[in-house]
């Protein structure tokens, strides 16, 4: 380790590992810090994520892709099932992930590419210089260093501080969270589609999903809104959803985790540092999806970097474009989300199974999420009459 | 004012640090910090997805 970089990039998720990697391609001098002394590990996640988006970053390799499905269906409470496959639904799922080697791929793709990884690494505070952010401090083997950069990235993802720390309150309030719980679930055959539980019968306010691994296995789990979380908990409905629909499955690990899905937040740089990924609540706040929106983002925050440097200006006004780059692409299907999202929290039960029904004798099979909803727009104008200006 | 950790459920998911309104918790590796700056506010324990938080008033 060096007491200066360019930049230093705290997280070695997939949102703080595109930057680095990004940085490092564009002659950056950069260092990027994980916490953990195993990177990926452990996971917090369903590892599902959409085939165009994933392929637009890094081409798909056996080593850290546990399935591949062939779509995905959506289950109402009252079991009506809708099947989403084709080329058009493969936008949202896919593949499911082996994140504890995808996320350890990542880094060492901004290793090759010049980036120095160090693990074990956990950022305590910021150095500031004449008031604007100026380096961290971290501490390694028990011992705090002090490391400068022109530019801090806080990729920290839910937990993160560093947004904090430069003024940026990215404090998460309750019904901006969903608190997760999943297991994977061995002797079962859960089939080729991924599937996702709608309805308070499931979860309040969050939905169940079963997520095929290969082999016989899947990441079955459910999220439960914060606000709606404390008398019932996360934990205790997967148990009880497992008894009910995979009894004869076993338990082979547990993940437990928060989401953010506040939709898209109205800051993420200051003055010499830019939020990217979770630690900037990008991921999507009605599937809870963040991988792919974390390597986007990681993307466009390492090439505005790159230009930062070149005028040699890392204030706001420069960064600035990043803010606006992640708003205009990621950003705006984030916002949709969220109204889509607000929705749902207001329908019943016996309302979401109206809606399945609605579709009886509609082939959606090949349709993608937005336009399946301006179909059931359309059938149901009265209780989606919120949505209609969303999706034409 | 406090919240206890039962670390023989905790999952150290890092959901109640970010949640926590005055930044009070820290997940270091496996196990939680507390600051003494802890309002007891209860949110944090809300939301554990496991259920182990408890708050001491
Ligand atoms: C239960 C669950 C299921 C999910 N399912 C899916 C899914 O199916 N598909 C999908 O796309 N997304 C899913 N997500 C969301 C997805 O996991 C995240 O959006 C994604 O990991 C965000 O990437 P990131 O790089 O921003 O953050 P992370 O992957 O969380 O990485 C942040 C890293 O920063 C490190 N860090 C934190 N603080 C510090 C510090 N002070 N110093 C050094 N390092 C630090 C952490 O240890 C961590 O490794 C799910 C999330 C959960 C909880
Ligand atoms: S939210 Fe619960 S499981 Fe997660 S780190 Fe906090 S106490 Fe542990
Ligand atoms: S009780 Fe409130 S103040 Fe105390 S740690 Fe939990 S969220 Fe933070």
């Amino acid at each position: 380790m060096k007491s200066r970089y360019d930049v230093v990039v705290v997280g070695a998720g997939p949102a703080g590992s595109i930057t680095a990697q990004t940085c490092a391609e564009g002659g950056m001098d950069v260092l990027l810090i994980e916490k953990r002394q195993e990177i990926g590990d452990p996971v917090r996640c369903a590892e599902g994520v959409g085939k165009d988006a994933l392929i637009k970053h890094i081409q798909p390799d056996t080593r850290w892709i546990a399935a591949e499905v062939k779509g995905s269906r959506i289950i109402a409470p009252d079991g009506t099932r809708i099947l989403m496959s084709g080329d058009a639904a493969m936008k949202d799922v896919g593949y499911t992930l082996e994140r504890k080697v995808f996320d350890r791929v990542l880094a060492q793709r901004a290793a090759m590419a010049g980036a120095e990884v160090m693990v074990k690494t956990r950022a305590t505070g910021l150095l500031r210089n004449n008031g604007r952010v100026a380096g961290i401090k971290a501490m390694y083997m028990g011992d705090v260093h002090e490391i400068k950069a022109d530019i801090v990235i806080g990729a920290d993802g839910v937990e993160s501080k560093i947004g904090r720390w430069g003024g940026i309150d990215t404090t998460l309030k309750p019904h901006e969270i969903e608190a997760c719980v999943q297991f994977l679930i061995s002797n079962f055959d859960p089939g080729e589609y991924s599937e996702f539980y709608l309805g308070e019968k499931y979860s309040p306010g969050g939905y169940a999903w079963i997520f095929p691994k290969g082999g016989r296995s899947a990441n079955v789990g459910i999220g439960v809104l914060g606000s709606k979380s404390g008398n019932i908990r996360a934990i205790s409905l997967l148990s009880k959803f497992i008894e009910t629909y995979i009894p004869q499955g076993r338990i082979v690990e547990i993940v437990v985790g928060g989401v953010p899905v506040t939709g898209p937040i109205k800051q993420t740089v200051t003055d010499g540092l830019m939020l990217v990924g979770d630690a900037a609540r990008q991921s999507d706040p009605l599937t809870g999806g963040g991988i792919t929106n974390a390597m986007d983002a990681g993307k466009m925050a390492g090439e505005v970097c790159i230009k930062a440097r070149e005028k040699g200006d890392f204030s706001v006004r420069s960064l600035k474009e990043y803010e606006d780059k992640w708003r205009s692409t990621i950003g705006k299907e984030m916002s949709k989300s969220l109204q889509v999202k607000n929705l749902l929290l207001k329908l019943t039960d016996e309302q979401l199974n109206q809606l399945a029904h609605s579709l009886d004798g509609v082939d959606v099979s090949k349709m993608e999420l937005g336009k399946l909803l301006t179909v059931l727009i359309k059938k149901n104008p009265r209780l989606l009459w919120g949505l209609r200006t969303l999706f034409k | 004012m406090s919240v206890n950790v039962n670390r023989y459920k905790c999952g150290y998911c890092g959901a109640c640090v970010g949640v926590c309104p005055v930044g009070a918790l820290e997940l270091v590796e496996t196990w939680l910090e507390i600051e003494n700056t802890c309002t007891s506010c209860g949110i944090c324990a809300k939301i554990c997805p496991v259920g182990a938080l408890l708050v001491v008033k």
